[in-house]
């Protein structure tokens, strides 16, 4: 058999340069005259580990990380095709504490086979939920997810069953399933992961909610800042339609379902689902008032159904084990698995699948290790721009939607971000205005107006001038923007901004306070 | 590249992407997509030609370009260079990084080099908030930034 090497085409794992390392491996088996075949796969998500490349030997996957173009050479003389031992050795990758310790049942698959592979996909469970929803009745699939506690992993938590029963129960000559695949906030890279690594999954979710509801087309709204997403997924559905997934009979049966890719242009407001909606359409991306749903009037007035990318990605291993599998992980109201994003200042940053419940503490400091600073944590930010800033007294919180909110914060979309203690949390609280005044669709005056008076008082804060008084009109701008915003732009921007105040009160303090105090 | 089309030349290839993608539903956003691509920013005078080609008022299409970040009203330098300033590079220094960025190139975001060499521009999150601070060079994937790799990227776009 001819030994194969993996080396990731991930964008995180070429950002760290995965692609010189591909091109030295090349040039070192051809100097060599040794014969084996490098397959670009996705990441399994360790990025402290990346570029990580794993050789097939007779008793397993063998990973070695990070490796650098200039490790290629000794690797080869270690003997890493056998496995060889090496200072950039990690062993099997499952038994890596950081993926022994997960739950992977929507990433079971991202990063460990050519994403491309329609054959590998299958060989390791894929298109086997799909195989089960055509030979069901729509309301049953549906029912299926609404029991499995599946809820909107994009952020707003709501049911995912009962979204898609909403557009079952309408009547419409033509519905549609959109993938809200506009990964705006920072801190998070779970969608980007799961198209660059296992496309299928996510076109094998989308054609169940196709099936499920009666939707018959699909669009994937994906950002402009993901070009390797957009051409994976753009490959993956030319494949899927080749192979018979996609198309007027899916998997044979007689049910049809095709999809298209779109590309965003830039706006982060467009991750709102109505505001996704006018962009698809062509128009600009301001937010629509809610009623009317878009289950009922979505894509052009039609019925449709509007998920994050996990959320249809879960669905798969759902529709294969069944809901009572899912849903037997997790706590409370959150169940099933999170896809947890530990980024920013952290040791061990990547993407960490697991059933909720895990306290933050443990998952800033065990499992991300604490920063990559070496200096204290000061602050994590979860849920991206609009999520709250909590301080290490808050790191009992469980990861659960609930008992986040319970403490004033979000989980979001999930990712995390560590903040070491050179943070200064009055330019972070600045800067949620100021990003709220950039992306605003301008459609509603508190997110509008709101954002850029919150940016001249909090300047006015800095700068030392009436401190105390200018903190209170932030506290009312921020309630107004909270409750009078059309959506969670202008509404929730002030989590950022008044967990900043509360919890870090010394950071606001006026000017020459502040500078005696460092 | 940067050089301008002459405006009749302009209307003619926009008519032609037109014809080729107005069969979409919702075609705008793919066809200033493919014009931006053609021109490497979407010109003023293509702006008329595809409210004619698809039926929109002239001011329904200029709201929708003048809405999105992506769209350019001139074009562009030779290379693009993007900075994320987002939450996660903002904890691993990126204020640091554009400011050594500004000061070797000479210029502030939004703006483009005197020999129109490099477009520096500041981006929200390019999804590689692991490897922070980030930046993206003509579609390349940059992570870790450090002076090392910062005066690399800077030599890249000046030769």
């Amino acid at each position: 058999m001819i030994p194969r090497i993996y080396v990731p085409a991930d964008s995180g794992a070429l950002a760290l340069g995965a692609e010189k390392v591909a091109r030295a491996i090349e040039k070192e088996l051809k100097e060599r005259g040794v014969e084996a075949k490098i397959v670009r796969n996705g990441s399994r998500g360790a990025y402290f580990l990346e570029p990580m490349v794993e050789v097939a030997t007779d008793k397993g996957r063998v990973a070695y990380g990070p490796v650098k173009p200039s490790d290629v050479k000794s690797l080869f003389d270690s003997g890493f095709l056998t496995g060889g031992h090496h200072k950039r050795w990690l062993g099997a990758p499952d038994k890596i504490p950081f993926f022994a310790k997960q739950t992977r049942l929507t990433f079971a698959r991202c990063g460990i086979n050519d994403p491309l592979s329609l054959d590998a996909y299958k060989s390791l469970g894929g298109l086997r939920g799909l195989q089960n929803a055509v030979a069901m009745a729509p309301a049953d699939v549906v029912s299926q997810v609404t029991e499995s506690g599946l809820r909107g992993r994009g952020g707003a938590g709501f049911p995912t069953g009962i979204k898609w029963k909403t557009v079952l129960d309408t009547a419409g000559d033509q519905k549609y399933i959109v993938c809200n695949a506009d990964e705006g906030d920072s801190a998070t890279f779970a969608d980007r992961m799961i198209m660059e690594g296992d496309p299928f999954v996510l076109i094998e979710g989308m054609a169940i909610a196709g099936i499920a509801t009666g939707a018959t087309k699909g669009f994937v709204y994906i950002r402009s800042e993901y070009p390797h997403a957009v051409a994976t997924m753009n490959k993956a559905v030319a494949i899927a339609r080749k192979a018979g997934v996609l198309g007027l009979n899916v998997l044979g049966s007689p049910n049809a379902f095709d999809m298209e890719i779109r590309v965003g242009a830039g706006a982060y407001v467009c991750g709102e689902e109505t505001s996704l909606l006018n962009s698809l359409e062509g128009k600009r991306g301001v937010v629509r008032a809610k009623p009317p749903l878009p289950a009922i009037q979505g894509l052009f007035g039609k019925p449709t159904v509007i998920n994050n990318v996990i959320s249809l990605a879960s669905v798969p291993i759902i529709m294969d084990k069944g809901a009572a599998y899912y849903k037997d992980f997790g706590m409370g109201r959150s169940r099933g698995t999170i896809p947890i994003q530990i980024a920013g200042n952290v040791k061990q940053g990547g993407l960490f699948e697991t059933a909720f419940g895990l306290t933050l503490g443990e998952i800033v400091d065990e499992i991300g290790g604490g920063t990559a600073s070496g200096r204290p944590v000061k602050a994590v930010q979860v849920g991206g721009p609009l999520g709250a800033y909590f301080p290490r007294a808050l790191f009992d919180t469980p990861f659960d939607y609930e008992e986040f909110a319970k403490r004033d914060g979000l989980i979001g979309h999930a990712g995390i971000t560590v903040f070491d203690d050179t943070a200064d949390m009055l330019k972070q609280a600045r800067f949620a205005m100021e990003f709220c005044a950039i992306e605003s669709c301008g459609k509603c005056t508190p997110c509008r107006i709101g954002s850029t008076r919150g940016v001249e008082v909090l300047d006015k804060v800095a700068a030392g001038i009436e401190a105390e008084k200018n903190l209170a009109l932030v506290a009312d701008l921020c309630n107004t923007m909270k409750f009078g915003s059309l959506c969670a732009l202008g509404g929730f921007t002030p989590y950022p901004v008044m967990s900043s105040i509360t919890h870090f009160p010394e950071d606001f303090k006026p000017a020459p306070a502040r500078v005696a105090a460092e | 590249m940067t050089m301008q089309a002459a405006s009749t030349e302009i209307a003619s290839r926009t008519a032609a992407i037109i014809d080729e993608m107005k069969g979409l539903e919702g075609p705008l956003l793919p066809i200033l997509h493919s014009i931006q691509e053609e021109f490497g920013y979407v010109p003023k005078d293509a702006l008329p030609v595809i409210a004619d080609g698809l039926n929109l008022s002239r001011a329904e299409v200029h709201g929708v370009v003048s809405f999105y970040h992506d769209f350019r009203a001139k074009p562009a330098g030779r290379h693009v260079l993007k900075l994320c300033q987002a939450e996660a590079c903002q904890s691993m220094g990126s204020d640091a990084v554009a400011a050594k960025v500004k000061q070797l190139l000479g210029i502030d975001f939004h703006e483009t080099t005197r020999d129109g060499s490099v477009t520096l521009e500041p981006v929200y999150c390019l999804g590689l908030c692991a490897c922070s601070p980030s930046a993206m060079l003509d579609g390349e994937v940059i992570g870790r930034l450090d002076d090392e790799k910062i005066e690399e990227i800077v030599a890249e776009v000046r030769s």
